[in-house]
């Protein structure tokens, strides 16, 4: 079977009524929040090594 | 600007997450919305093979320059690398528990993938046993070439010339047979280039460390000779 018509059976489960809801938009929120909340610690990180490296140089 | 390419990686991968959950998946059986893990599970392994091919080639590199730098960058690569790789083995389990019944079936990938591991982890404990930081370094980046070479055969030849659980194996030619259709290739893609510069971002961090470290301990061993 190709995927288009696999596409098309409405009879595979989805979350359609949860995302209707609007209720995904909670999971994004709380996923980005989360890897962005890393990406700043590494970006903390990244500064005190480069501190580390001009007192170096000095 | 020079760090662009930091913005780009976590730009690329917020929109993977952000698109990832709330763009359109094909409807398919078994898989249902699981098939969101593309996005995730299955980029840590291009973002492992992306750090593994940095790393081959830091040692290629030694091995032509013979400079200390590069030893740091195949090592440390093969590191990230190995962390990716044990996330996508992890969420590969959940993923497998959900779908095949099994955390753990014989799937050749799965195999493949785990001796492809113990090859890495050889690959730390034979630099861990030598002392001398040339013959380290040097005996290390020829091992870590024929470690890639078994990495290729055990996750990308193997798993293809019998059958597999893995979509694209089993005698299939591979990823157009991976049930991507357009929508799931405009996620994938920028998810597996926005890892892979996160992978970079690491390790480049985790080097400059080790490049601070050395220069320390280079002053230090100045001091002492000074005094002796």
């Amino acid at each position: 079977m190709t995927l288009s018509a696999q596409a098309q059976r409405p009879e595979v489960e989805m979350a359609d009524t949860f995302r209707s809801e609007g209720k995904i938009y909670v999971v994004v929120a709380v996923a980005l929040i989360i890897f962005l909340g890393m990406v700043v610690y590494l970006v903390s990180i990244d500064r005190k090594v480069k501190k580390l490296e001009e007192e170096q140089s000095n | 600007m020079k760090n662009w390419w930091k913005i780009a990686s976590v730009l690329l991968i917020s929109y993977s997450i952000v698109w990832g959950f709330l763009g359109e998946v094909p409807r398919l059986p078994i898989l249902n919305e699981t098939i969101r893990n593309l996005y995730f599970h299955v980029v840590m392994w291009f973002a492992m093979l992306g750090m593994m091919i940095a790393s081959l080639h830091g040692s290629l590199l030694y091995l032509s320059k013979n400079t200390r730098k590069y030893d740091l960058n195949a090592v440390q690569y093969a590191e990230t690398g190995m962390v990716f790789a044990t996330l996508g083995l992890l969420t590969g389990m959940v993923w497998a528990n959900f779908t095949w019944g099994a955390p753990w079936t014989d799937d050749p990938k799965l195999n493949g993938t785990a001796i492809t591991m113990i090859i890495y982890m050889a690959y730390f404990i034979l630099r861990g046993s030598i002392e001398d930081p040339e013959k380290k370094a040097r005996i290390s980046a020829v091992y870590n070439i024929f470690a890639f070479v078994l990495m290729i055969v055990f996750i990308g030849i193997l798993p293809r010339l019998t059958d597999s659980l893995h979509p694209g194996n089993g005698g299939n030619p591979g990823f157009n047979n991976y049930d991507m259709d357009s929508n799931l290739r405009m996620v994938f893609y920028p998810a597996v280039v926005g890892w892979i510069m996160m992978g970079v971002w690491v390790s480049r961090v985790k080097i400059r460390l080790k490049v601070i470290q050395d220069q320390i301990k280079s002053k230090q061993d100045e001091i002492y000779d000074s005094i002796k």
